[in-house]
């Protein structure tokens, strides 16, 4: 794994033996039965997991209780080809709610053949969460001990 | 899937638990030694090593000599412990995602349902 500072992105790809159609089904209507079940950040014990299939819609995680926890923005909606959503979820691990603030993964699907896709997936403007971990001197209220640190972390990056 | 004990913990997990949480934002304020955590803070030093070691594992903080100790801090690269978080992430997700098609094509089988 490499990794340059420039890089605000991630990309991933895969090949899965089904139909471009299934492939978008299941990666949307089905995320349930993929989505790695310890990650989401509910409090309570996790009921479902809805994908809102158009344009403006989310996708959002239900608890038990009944609490919900809307952590996508659905950018772009076209099956079974397209599909971009935001990722709403800080460095804190909580709910961002500036969308000036999120980031967003756009994912294609490529049909190759009649039982072959291949899904690229690219999760980029990671920056936006604030590089450098900015969130964080709001967090921690000590503008004067965030200074120090940035310093620190100026001088460590120049180090390494 | 089974869980792999090998596998290091994610971002996610990691600051999923408050002492970690609160470690993780002292760290973000300045570099610190294991001990002058451990004053800061109501749990052991060995606690604190074993909170360090997974906060490291999932690429959220470093650690360097200086002189006889070790200091941590946060990746300086906020965006890059971002994107090794991340990474293994997707990775992670796709593969099950694979599984899953895989998996839902194969039930489908002679019982055609539309």
């Amino acid at each position: 794994m490499t990794m340059q500072a420039t890089d605000t992105a991630v990309r991933e790809s895969i090949v899965v033996n089904a139909p471009i159609e299934r492939a978008f089904s299941v990666f949307t209507d089905g995320i349930a039965t993929w989505w790695p079940p310890e990650h989401h950040i509910l409090q309570a014990e996790l009921a479902e997991m809805v994908f809102e299939p158009h344009v403006s819609g989310h996708v959002y995680d239900r608890g038990v209780d009944g609490s919900e926890c809307r952590w996508a923005r659905v950018l772009a909606y076209e099956p079974p080809n397209r599909l971009v959503f935001s990722w709403d979820i800080n460095t804190q691990w909580q709910i961002e709610t500036d969308p000036d603030k999120t980031s967003e993964v756009e994912v294609r699907f490529i049909s190759d053949g009649q039982e072959r896709t291949r899904v690229e997936l690219e999760h980029r403007n990671l920056d936006r969460h604030g590089g450098g971990w900015e969130n964080m001197r709001d967090a921690v209220g000590s503008p004067e001990g965030w200074r120090i640190g940035v310093q620190r972390f100026a001088a460590a990056a120049k180090a390494s | 899937m089974a869980a792999n004990p090998a596998l290091t913990v994610d971002g996610f997990t990691a600051l999923g638990d408050p002492t970690r949480r609160d470690i993780f934002e002292r760290l973000a304020r300045g570099a610190r030694a294991v001990g002058e955590l451990a004053e800061e803070l109501p749990v052991s030093r060995p606690a604190v090593s074993q909170h360090l070691k997974v906060l490291k594992d999932a690429g959220l903080v470093m650690d360097r000599p200086e002189g006889s100790r070790r200091l941590y801090q946060v990746d300086p690269d906020g965006v890059g412990a971002l994107r090794a978080y991340l990474d293994r992430f997707w990775n992670q997700a796709l593969t099950a995602f694979k599984g899953a098609v895989e998996q839902a094509d194969a039930e489908r089988g002679d019982e055609e349902v539309s």
